[in-house]
């Protein structure tokens, strides 16, 4: 049965319910008052994101201080109830404006219930794209990014867009300018061993679009991978052009994106949606440029004493910098007393996490800068157990720049009224968890 | 506008509910609005509101959208507990749901579906009807969906006004939302339906396969989990569905993308070509491992679920070992998942990567975590022979950390690889002596122990390690003086010298005199009796070679991994178990179906009924319905002789000598429920015994499942009952067949009471011995709850039970609480008749709810029983009132069992 939910709460970390609504009679209203007492305020809370208990199932997530649980009794879809989830906070978060939390439900809940009676029915998930539910749900968020339509004429044909072959975008769209912003951010993921050779790395990239474009147009994208160049050239029977090509290891579009087209043509073709989206993610292994290389020597000198050098080698061009880099080396909890020396940034003890935190603000390509610090640890008799050395863990943003090699090679636009598009494509890799064990 | 919607939950001082009400009344439409705002932030919170019913529904006759919709959330909450108020509010509904505006119309028939009111259902027919037909999509897709709710309540109903036919042509609808909805509709009606309603033909599928391109997101999740019911017809079939199915795995949704994984894998089944096999499974990697980049609770699911699929296809993801190694701020559920795919995936091309990964986990915080990744290198040495030896290696620099728990559990873990390669390994064993000291884990203490025993002559000071063991023996934990009893029995038959003569004498005396613990006496006395008559012989039983052991890691059942496979991205998948284990919700129509199946009486074969509804005759060849004892006692040669002191119980079950010990020659029944098991395949060398005491017609049966896992076919199969309260024994032969391996045999056993009475405090353990000619004998313990021997009798006239209750002293009285139970509703109570507890009355005290039942035990002691309860809340507290009120302790455990269902 793809039912996702028979009922969903929003709890605050005390467990008061916050706001909820029942979509189906098979389990009781109080069934949260078994979620509060057998997980919120036992130790299983975090242990497992699906139980048990008596006759009914719950799921929960927690996003910032607010619990949302779903509760079921039959064999329902949980991969369908997380997913439900995870799309409705992003829509009640495009219409408050941002944050999400106990303080947003409460100054909205009139909107959340009319939003949970519209994208939900008896346990089934209908649309939540925000684009068309803001056509005619009434209530407006404290700070919509829509404030500006009217909302309490509903739009004429609103429903014969919600249920629309494209169900994600309205007709009657105009700008004055035809704009077209395209992010490329991948983050990049690193397990690396102490000796310095890679056990895991990966990068998850994906493409965020902003559409300001007038009527129903129909885009298409290129990049340089593999796949869709050598299909090219196989249908307009000439070479590849030389250059670099990577090889996607998996891509997952918006449900925009045709996909039994891009099965047969391996084009990514698609109406937008207007404003703001995220249109395709993808997933690299092979070839990845790591920005950055971490060499740390950490050596313990008795029983008090530490010393820890590490050097961090940026290896992307020497025209571009890396932004706000953050290289946290965890140390033992006794740490008493530290001292660094550094060519570049600032270095300081964080107690709270028990790391010494190295920041450098604008890191350029081609550079190693270093650091250097001695720690002294108070020795005492408690910690019998020896230190397990945590990985070091890094942030980093680098504009322009792609761990993958990655390139925007077209995008067109189509439209009938035949206007011109100006088209922005930026790039930017971050860190995902960079981790190099120690 | 609205905004800052908190200002609605601030209350004034003076009454709250009137003020509202004057509002709610105002002639001011703002204020009107602002009024409901406030009823149902009130209502949000907690509060009864519910006596501003007619108030509320009063504003319900406006233009004003927003205002409707918040008087329509209102009438969800409180319409069941105001049903003849409610009946108000359907003119209004009758009428919006005919409104030019399309909202308003799916609005009206949406919220009519979730009012569960008889009077508002009779209401909904015409205008679901009328929205069925609508021809805006967004009205239909609405009403789809309402069916579903309609079907909830009353089946019947939709089925008389033909909306099932309304249903199916909506499949064929030009607008894909339409069909989605439909498509689910459907589903679920057939899912809780027994007739064939919503059957995927051919026709069917290319029709929606089409509307797969063009619907949302959970449109095409409805549709891939409906459509992956039907089986192609043959492989040409499967391949063309796979081939449409296949771009749904480059969808964002994690969703779509199990689905879709789901239907292929299915169809796969049927594939025969291995090139196309093969292509499927590389399509299908890469976007599970995209799942694992999802949010972690989707991960968890995800991982679940991968777990599954690489049971059955171990080459989709047989190159992707490292997606799976853990990020140290993975959440733990993840870490735990991650290692047990890693555990499958483990081959001996990867093995050296993976043996870096755990030992790395093994010095990390988690101390499950930790533990779980040293058990991990254990099965992996265990599955891998070629890399069982660098698996020990790591084992060994493991112990030499010296952390605790990592010892401990690299102790257990190598107990097993011992059993799996015997004589290969066992120079570590010096290495593992060192850390002796350290164990407190019954686990552990128990491996190592077996191993000394097992290896006591390559050991040199093997007697003085075990020596300092026994020292302590009385106060170890039951499976470590086992251990220890075993172990120095092989010390001695290894070395018999004067050492362990003395250490053995000293166990076996601490084993039989001073301890209570049967399984214990039991072992200590057939060693013993071995020992002094044949030590030959004992040398055969004790030292034989043992039965290699296998890897685990391939666990599940494969008709059980077959139908978790059909459930893919449910709760069943993440689970591991079949829908039935969890799913309470009984459908009533199938139970009617089974029966027709089985026609009553089922006399041909004499046992076709199971417990749960056989009621009447065929249970048994020799109980007919009324005279049970008499009946039963027939073909039962003379029970056992009563009070047989202990040395003799072992005498009979060596000796086979006893009368109640009746071999088996005839075949018994298959089918019924499962029961629980008492003894699992893992300590039964691999048969299993599941049991249950049951009564039928006033005679109470041990129903009994015997299932041969073991490679051998098992017959001769005996059992006997030690004393116990009830003093219950077997009142027939136990019959069973010879059970073949991998097959399994039932049997219903008559019982009787009174023959078999142990003296001391009422308990209701029920230890039970059973043998056959392959295997030695299985001792296991299960329980004899109270409501099993309840009789029928025992319903009391509401005076008498008056009478009986007052006539007895108040010392006759015990109560208990049960601050976790929660009776949900009546229907709870409902069932209690069905285990003999008759209902007598009910009234009201303060809020809480009296129930009184009576019941009567064999003998005619009857129970009073008095139930306080909120429906609906946690606590029960029951009191009851006994001439045996000794026995209360076992009524209670009954009582608890029976609430909990």
């Amino acid at each position: 049965m793809p039912v996702a939910a028979s009922a969903i709460y929003f709890l605050n970390l005390r467990g008061d319910v916050l706001i909820n609504r029942l979509y189906r009679d098979d389990v009781g209203g109080n069934m949260v008052d078994a979620f509060r007492v057998h997980i919120m305020q036992t130790k299983e809370l975090g242990t497992c994101p699906v139980r048990q208990i008596g006759g009914c199932s719950f799921f929960y997530m927690r996003i910032s201080n607010v619990y949302i649980v779903i509760v079921v009794s039959s064999n329902a879809n949980v991969a369908c109830a997380f997913k439900f989830v995870v799309e409705a906070v992003a829509l009640f978060k495009s219409y408050f404006g941002g944050a999400f939390d106990e303080d947003a439900i409460r100054n909205n809940f009139v909107l959340i219930y009319e939003l949970l009676d519209e994208i939900m029915d008896f346990g089934y998930p209908q649309n939540l794209s925000p684009e068309i539910l803001k056509l005619y749900i009434t209530q407006e968020g404290v700070r919509s990014p829509f404030s500006s339509k009217p909302t309490d004429k509903p739009v004429p044909n609103a429903t014969l867009q919600v249920t629309g072959a494209v169900g994600w975008r309205r007709e009657g769209l105009v700008y004055k300018k035809n704009e077209v912003f395209l992010d490329i951010v991948e983050s990049v993921n690193l397990l690396m061993s102490s000796k310095g050779s890679v056990l895991r790395c990966d990068v998850t990239g994906k493409i965020l679009m902003k559409c300001f474009l007038s009527g129903m147009p129909d885009l298409k994208l290129g990049l340089n991978d593999k796949i869709g160049l050598e299909k090219e050239s196989q249908l307009k029977s000439r070479p590849t052009k030389s250059g670099k090509t990577i090889e996607l290891d998996d891509v997952t579009f918006h449900q925009c994106v045709n996909l039994t087209r891009f099965n047969s043509e391996k084009t990514v073709s698609f109406v937008p949606p207007d404003g703001e989206f995220e249109l395709m993610k993808y997933r690299i292994t092979e070839g990845v440029n790591l920005p950055f290389r971490v060499l740390p020597t950490i050596k313990e000198l008795g029983r008090t004493r530490m010393e820890v050098n590490v050097k961090v080698k940026s290896v992307f061009g020497a025209k571009m910098f890396a932004l706000g880099v953050v290289i946290k080396i965890p140390v033992p909890k006794q740490t008493a007393k530290t001292s660094f020396q550094v060519t570049s940034g600032r270095a300081k003890y964080n107690a709270s996490i028990d790391c010494l935190v190295w920041k450098i603000r604008k890191f350029p390509g081609q550079t190693e800068p270093t650091m250097s610090a001695e720690v002294e640890l108070i020795s005492t008799m408690a910690e019998k157990k020896s230190w397990t050395r945590p990985p070091i863990q890094m942030e980093f943003q680098v504009p322009m720049f792609t761990a993958s090699g990655l390139r925007v090679r077209f995008l067109k636009v189509w439209e009938k009224s035949g206007y011109n598009t100006v088209e922005w494509v930026r790039y930017i890799t971050k860190a995902g968890s960079y981790e190099i064990r120690c | 506008m609205s905004g800052h919607d908190s200002k609605y939950f601030s209350t004034t001082k003076k009454g709250e509910i009137p003020e509202l009400k004057e509002e709610l009344n105002s002639q001011y439409k703002d204020k009107r609005k602002d009024a409901v705002k406030k009823v149902i932030a009130a209502m949000t919170v907690g509060k009864d509101v519910s006596s501003l019913f007619t108030d509320v529904v009063n504003c319900m006759q406006t233009e004003n959208l927003e205002l409707k919709k918040l008087v329509y959330l209102y009438l969800i909450n409180y319409a069941k507990s105001q049903p003849d108020l409610a009946i108000l509010a359907v003119n209004t509904f009758v009428k919006d749901s005919q409104d030019p505006n399309p909202l308003i119309r799916a609005l009206a028939v949406r919220t009519m579906g979730c009012i569960r009111v008889d009077k508002i259902t009779e209401y909904l027919c015409d205008p679901l009807q009328r929205c069925l037909k609508d021809d805006d999509p967004y009205v239909r897709k609405t009403a789809a969906i309402c069916v579903a709710k309609l079907y909830d309540i009353n089946a019947e109903l939709v089925e008389d006004r033909g909306f099932l036919e309304s249903l199916k042509d909506l499949i064929s609808d030009n607008n894909p939302m339409v069909v989605a909805n439909a498509v689910a509709a459907l589903a679920e009606i057939q899912d809780n339906s027994n007739s064939p309603i919503f059957e995927i033909t051919s026709h069917t599928l290319s029709k929606l396969l089409t509307a797969l391109n063009e619907c949302t997101e959970w449109g095409q999740v409805f549709i891939l989990d409906a459509l992956s019911r039907y089986k192609a017809a043959d492989a040409r079939e499967a391949e063309n569905i796979v081939e449409r199915v296949t771009p749904r795995l480059q969808h964002a949704n994690c969703a779509v993308v199990l689905s879709a994984v789901k239907m292929i894998l299915q169809q796969m089944e049927l594939i025969t070509s291995t090139d196309v096999v093969r292509n499927l499974c590389k399509k299908m990697a890469p976007p599970l491992v995209t799942l694992l980049s999802a949010e972690p609770e989707i991960q968890y699911v995800a991982l679940r679920n991968i777990n599954l699929i690489v049971q059955r296809r171990p080459t989709i993801l047989a190159h992707e070992i490292k997606v799976f190694f853990c990020k140290y701020n993975d959440p733990i559920y993840v870490k735990m998942e991650k290692l047990e795919i890693m555990i499958k995936l483990a081959s001996d091309r990867n093995i050296d990567q993976v043996l870096l990964e755990f030992k790395e986990y093994a010095t990390e915080v988690d101390v499950d975590f930790v533990r779980k990744a040293v058990r991990a290198i254990g099965r992996c040495a265990i599955k891998l022979e070629r890399a069982a030896e660098r698996c020990i290696s790591v084992l060994l620099e493991l112990i030499k950390i010296k952390v605790n728990y990592v010892v401990q559990e690299a102790i257990i873990v190598i107990k097993d690889i011992f059993r799996r390669y015997p004589n290969t390994y066992e120079s570590i064993i010096a290495t593992l002596c060192e850390s002796l000291d350290t164990l407190d884990e019954p686990e552990a203490k128990a491996s190592m122990i077996w191993i000394i025993g097992e290896y006591a002559e390559r050991i040199d000071n093997a007697d003085e390690l075990l020596e300092s063991f026994l020292e302590s023996f009385p106060e170890e934990p039951a499976q470590v003086q086992l251990q220890l009893l075993t172990a120095t029995v092989k010390l001695f038959l290894k070395k018999p010298t004067e050492g362990p003569q003395q250490m053995i004498q000293v166990v076996l005396n601490n084993a039989t005199v001073e301890t209570d613990n049967p399984d214990l006496r039991d072992r200590a006395y057939i060693y013993w009796r071995l020992l002094s008559t044949d030590p030959e012989a004992a040398k055969d039983v004790v030292l034989a070679e043992k039965p290699v052991i296998t890897d685990d890691s391939n666990q599940l059942d494969p008709s059980l991994l077959d139908e978790l496979l059909a459930n893919i991205a449910t709760l069943s998948s993440v689970y591991h178990k079949p829908p039935e284990a969890f799913v309470t919700r009984v459908k009533t129509t199938a139970q009617k179906t089974e029966d027709d199946d089985y026609p009553e009486g089922g006399s041909e074969t004499g046992y076709s009924e199971s417990s749960a509804h056989a009621a009447d005759g065929g249970v048994s060849p020799t109980s007919s319905s009324n005279v049970p004892y008499s009946a039963a006692r027939q073909p039962a040669p003379a029970p056992p002789s009563p009070a047989a002191p202990v040395p003799d119980l072992l005498g009979d079950l060596i000796g086979l000598d006893n009368n109640a010990i009746v071999p088996v020659d005839q075949p018994a029944t298959p089918s019924g429920p499962p029961l629980p098991v008492v003894l699992p395949a893992s300590t039964g060398q691999g048969l299993q015994i599941s049991a249950q005491l049951t009564q039928q017609d006033g005679q109470i049966y041990y129903s009994l499942s015997f299932e041969n896992n073991s490679q051998i076919p098992l017959d001769g199969f005996m059992i006997q009952f030690n004393k116990n309260t009830f003093g219950l024994a077997a009142a027939g032969p136990l019959q069973v067949p010879q059970v073949q391996p991998g097959t399994s045999a039932r049997t219903l056993l008559p019982m009787v009471m009174f023959q078999n009475l142990s003296q001391g405090p009422p308990s209701s353990l029920l230890q039970v011995a059973v043998k056959n000619s392959q295997q030695p004998v299985w001792y296991f313990n299960d329980k004899a709850s109270l409501h099993v021997f309840f009789t029928e009798d025992g319903k009391m006239e509401r005076g008498n039970f008056l009478e009986t209750w007052r006539s007895l002293p108040d010392s006759n009285e015990v109560s208990k609480d049960f601050p976790d139970i929660v009776v949900k509703a009546e229907a709870t109570l409902d069932r209690l008749p069905a285990s003999k507890m008759f209902f007598i009355a009910k009234r009201k005290h303060a809020n809480q709810d009296v129930f009184y039942f009576s019941a009567k035990l064999p003998r005619g002691i009857p129970f009073l029983i008095e139930l306080t309860t909120v429906i609906g809340t946690l606590g029960v507290k029951c009191a009851i009132k006994t001439p045996s009120p000794e026995l209360a302790p076992l009524f209670f455990e009954s009582l608890e069992t029976l609430l909990k269902v």
